[in-house]
């Protein structure tokens, strides 16, 4: 009876299941003063990714965990989120990455606003980068219709800062964003950068003067914690400090 | 979470705990189609785009190989091919005038991208470059051409941002994680005429009543009827659910794209883009066997030819691994250099996922359900229709949700990101004509009472039932019945389980009680959906006795234009509770526009 290609394919590693504890920090805005730690035994298999086990909590034992996901493999940036500690995206950690013999740790990221349970409130991120022009600045579109010019090695100046996602990794992982909520955060000048550094850009100046600002990148303390939580390989710092030297140096 | 300027604002009132806002133009959802009306109705109508989701979370982000654009940058190239090409990719099920519009207006559809600041990957001499994809050709079928503009394999993130950016700098309404769940029509002059959408506020758990003038759907697909997918989460085709139970039609519903190369086991997706730059598709034995089913194209024959061959693989016993269930994509030949500049994205993913390291090993793969190629029916303008000849005044779909049709029974790789700029843009333009001259129609008497109706099934469910539970025995059946291969038996025994599964969706319950963030909530509604639509699909596939495209029955393997060359169009009807599909959908037929292409044999 059954034609379809069998769905249930194995993938190369034998599977093995085993019980993974996680302990969720849970807030209910509508009956909880405070957040609360709960914990959750998971049935997982080692190629399992923390939103598998979130998943599983909501769909099995609990509905009312409440986390945002989408895409759940890397692309989207819905479930960024602090594990163990780490900020990271729970569709791109595996269980098999993390020592289980202990509980795992999951929150919101930190330094905005907590809404729900994994959920914060991303308008301050937003904003932040809507702050910072994140569009091509040109006069106009192209006089005959066609592409603008840009050689290879130009479009790779400015390639890994095209990766971001949005997830506010880097953003709720840097210390001076969590106590200084004005800072623009590694986000935004990521973005900033991303078109800094574009050979069709005009607007570089009009940039530079905005992250000039005493809440623009002179705030950065080079933690490398953005670095570290980029969930694309992201560059951060270093994208950063390339925007404060085309500010000392008065252009890209 | 919403950011709209304060004009916009002091226009929303509040009345008996509902918001309510005007707008000339509302579009709903946030992706590639979406944003692309937006910039263009944005500047010339008051526009709000409501979504679902933050705008950067829509699908259109994990495209990955290219949009299609005869540029002819790296080698001789002409929209005529291209519209060639679509039309037999889709096996004669395209409306021929559309796929000719899609490939014409394709070139400056790519140059709007580029102006808008959208980095492609480039040529030596500085021009967007271009790549190969499956089904698009040199003259006619004669062999692969660079047709697929890109940016690395990250194309659909970079169309997604770029878009972003331009709805930034306009200043676009948006109102994120807005999920709208109904349609307002109001009776005027005997016919109904749509007054707004009515959107549940995530944050907040109120109502919020969106008057306008015209209402752009652009909600994206459904492959979360299926269990194995390539799709997000969230694409649970929330629109064109709307859509069906306004007793509107939907087209083509049994046609679905599976994608060849998910990773095995996942569903995730590897481009098409890995075949385009050179990879081999290869059996248990190292076998490239896509040269015995398309000697000319090989593994860049259309997707449905490719995943018909990858299942029958299997069937014969030369699938791969210790269950022999999986196949290889190869791209072990190439050099590291290239699939770092090119491919860094798709293998990075097997690097995570499935722990195969591609510069030295093959990546197990399968099929996965990929993309809807029917959906709300729609003029080449964009308006939805009503019925065979006649139109909605006001009402525009466009991108996956939609079907012009210009996938016909199989969509060509980069045709999609294609399709959402094009009749994105078409969408916009068209709704900013239409409200220049158009009133507001007036609402109902509650507006809100559809939304009501659904809040209250789902939120007084004291049942026993958990969503979760009933959505998976959906997908698996889904995946075992209606996937690549097709009976009348076994569409017979998801269609049963369809059947039991509404029943029991009556009796769910949510642990979720609260207003704030309720996903809990959210997911119940989203299985209605999902429910709706599988239903749809898996009885429009049961009455297509033929073979076509993505629609492979094993008990009528031949196409058949005699009796199916036309389009098929289902209508809710009667009581929509009745348990049997048949005594609450009606089926009807479109014919196909065909222009300068007349049926022929497709072969590869």
């Amino acid at each position: 009876m059954s034609t379809a290609v069998t769905s249930a394919a194995k993938v190369p590693e034998p599977i093995a299941t085993f019980t993974a504890t996680f302990i969720i920090r849970r807030f209910d805005p509508e009956v909880d003063e405070e957040p609360r730690w709960q914990d959750f035994d998971v049935e997982m298999r080692a190629t399992d990714r923390i939103l598998d086990a979130l998943h599983k909590i909501k769909w099995e034992q609990d509905g009312s965990l409440t986390f945002r996901r989408s895409c759940a493999h890397g692309v989207c940036g819905s479930d960024a989120m602090r594990i163990n500690g780490k900020n990271r995206l729970a569709c791109k950690t595996l269980i098999k990455d993390l020592d289980i013999s202990k509980p795992i740790y999951v929150e919101a990221i930190k330094g905005l606003p907590l809404e729900k349970d994994l959920i914060v409130d991303m308008e301050p991120f937003f904003d932040s980068f809507r702050s910072v022009n994140p569009f091509l600045m040109v006069a106009g579109p192209t006089k005959d219709g066609k592409e603008r010019v840009q050689s290879p090695v130009e479009r790779a100046r400015f390639d890994d800062t095209t990766k971001c996602i949005l997830c506010a990794a880097c953003t709720s992982s840097c210390p001076v964003f969590w106590t200084d909520g004005q800072y623009f955060g590694p986000a935004a000048i990521v973005n900033a950068h991303r078109f800094i550094f574009d050979s069709r850009d005009e607007g570089a100046k009009v940039r530079l003067d905005i992250l000039n600002d005493k809440e623009g990148v002179w705030r950065c303390r080079t933690t490398f914690n953005c670095t570290d939580a980029c969930p694309r390989g992201i560059q951060v710092t270093q994208a950063i400090a390339e925007v404060k030297m085309a500010i000392l140096r008065g252009k890209p | 979470m919403t950011s709209t300027n304060t004009e916009a604002e002091s226009a929303s009132t509040m009345i008996d705990g509902v918001h309510y806002h005007q707008f000339d133009i509302v579009i709903v959802g946030a992706g590639g189609a979406g944003m692309r009306a937006a910039i263009e109705a944005g500047p010339h109508a008051r526009t709000a785009v409501i979504s679902k989701l933050y705008p950067t979370r829509s699908h259109t982000g994990a495209a990955q190989g290219g949009m299609a654009a005869a540029l002819a940058n790296v080698e001789e190239d002409n929209w005529e091919w291209h519209t060639y090409d679509t039309v037999k990719g889709g096996d004669y099920l395209v409306d021929q005038d559309a796929a000719e519009i899609l490939a014409k207006e394709a070139i400056d559809a790519v140059i709007d991208l580029e102006n808008m600041g959208l980095p492609f990957n480039r040529t030596p001499d500085g021009k967007i470059d271009q790549r190969r994809f499956g089904g698009h050709t040199r003259e006619h079928g004669s062999a692969a051409v660079r047709r697929a503009c890109f940016a690395a394999d990250r194309t659909g993130h970079m169309i997604l941002q770029t878009l972003f950016q331009n709805c930034v700098r306009l200043g676009i309404n948006f109102f994120n994680e807005f999920y709208v769940l109904d349609l307002v029509m109001t009776k005027v002059d005997g016919v109904d005429q749509p007054s707004a959408v009515v959107a549940y506020e995530l944050a907040t758990g109120e109502l919020h009543v969106f008057r306008s003038k015209a209402i752009i759907f652009a909600t994206g697909g459904y492959g979360k009827i299926y269990k194995t997918t390539s799709n997000a989460h969230t694409l649970t085709g929330d629109g064109v659910g709307i859509i069906w139970r306004k007793g509107l039609p939907l087209e083509d519903m049994e046609f679905f794209q599976f994608h060849p190369t998910g990773l095995a086991g996942l569903g995730i997706l590897l481009s098409e883009a890995a075949r385009g730059e050179g990879a081999i598709l290869r059996n248990a034995s190292g076998e490239r066997f896509m040269e015995r089913y398309t000697p000319t194209l090989k593994d860049l024959a259309p997707r449905d030819i490719v995943s018909r061959s990858m299942a029958t693989e299997i069937r014969e016993g030369r699938g791969a691994g210790p269950d022999k269930d999986y196949l290889y994509l190869d791209i072990t030949h190439l050099e590291p250099a290239v699939i770092d500049e090119k491919l860094p994205d798709i293998t990075e993913f097997a690097r995570t996922y499935l722990g195969v390291e591609p510069y030295t090993e093959p990546v197990p793969v399968l099929p996965t359900a990929h993309y809807a190629m029917g959906g709300i029916p729609t003029t080449n303008n964009a308006e939805v229709l009503r019925n065979n000849t006649e139109t909605v005044k006001g009402l525009y779909a466009a991108g996956e949700c939609a079907c012009v049709s210009v996938h016909g029974s199989n969509r060509l790789g980069t045709n999609s990101l294609l399709d959402i700029n094009v009749f994105g843009k078409r969408a916009g333009k068209n709704a900013v004509e239409y409200v220049k001259t158009a009133p507001f129609v007036p609402l109902p008497e509650n507006p809100t009472a559809g939304v009501q109706a659904i809040l209250d099934m789902v939120r007084s469910g004291d049942g026993t039932e958990r969503v979760g539970a009933i959505r998976k025995e959906l997908q698996d059946s889904m995946d075992r019945n209606a996937q690549i291969f097709r009976t009348d038996e076994s569409l017979s025994e998801v269609t049963k389980l369809i059947e039991r599964l509404r029943a029991r969706y009556k009796n769910i319950a949510l642990q979720d009680k609260g207003k704030r963030f309720n996903t809990d909530l959210l997911e119940a509604i989203e299985l209605g959906f999902l429910l709706d639509l599988a239903e749809v699909l898996v009885y429009s596939a049961r009455n297509r006795k033929e073979s076509r495209g993505g629609h492979m029955r094993e008990d009528y393997p031949e196409r058949d234009d005699k009796n199916f060359l036309k389009h098929t169009m289902a209508y809710l009807t009667g009581d929509p509770e009745s348990a049997e599909a048949g005594d609450h959908i009606r089926l009807d037929f479109k014919p196909v526009v065909i222009t300068n292409y007349p049926p022929m044999e497709r072969k590869y």
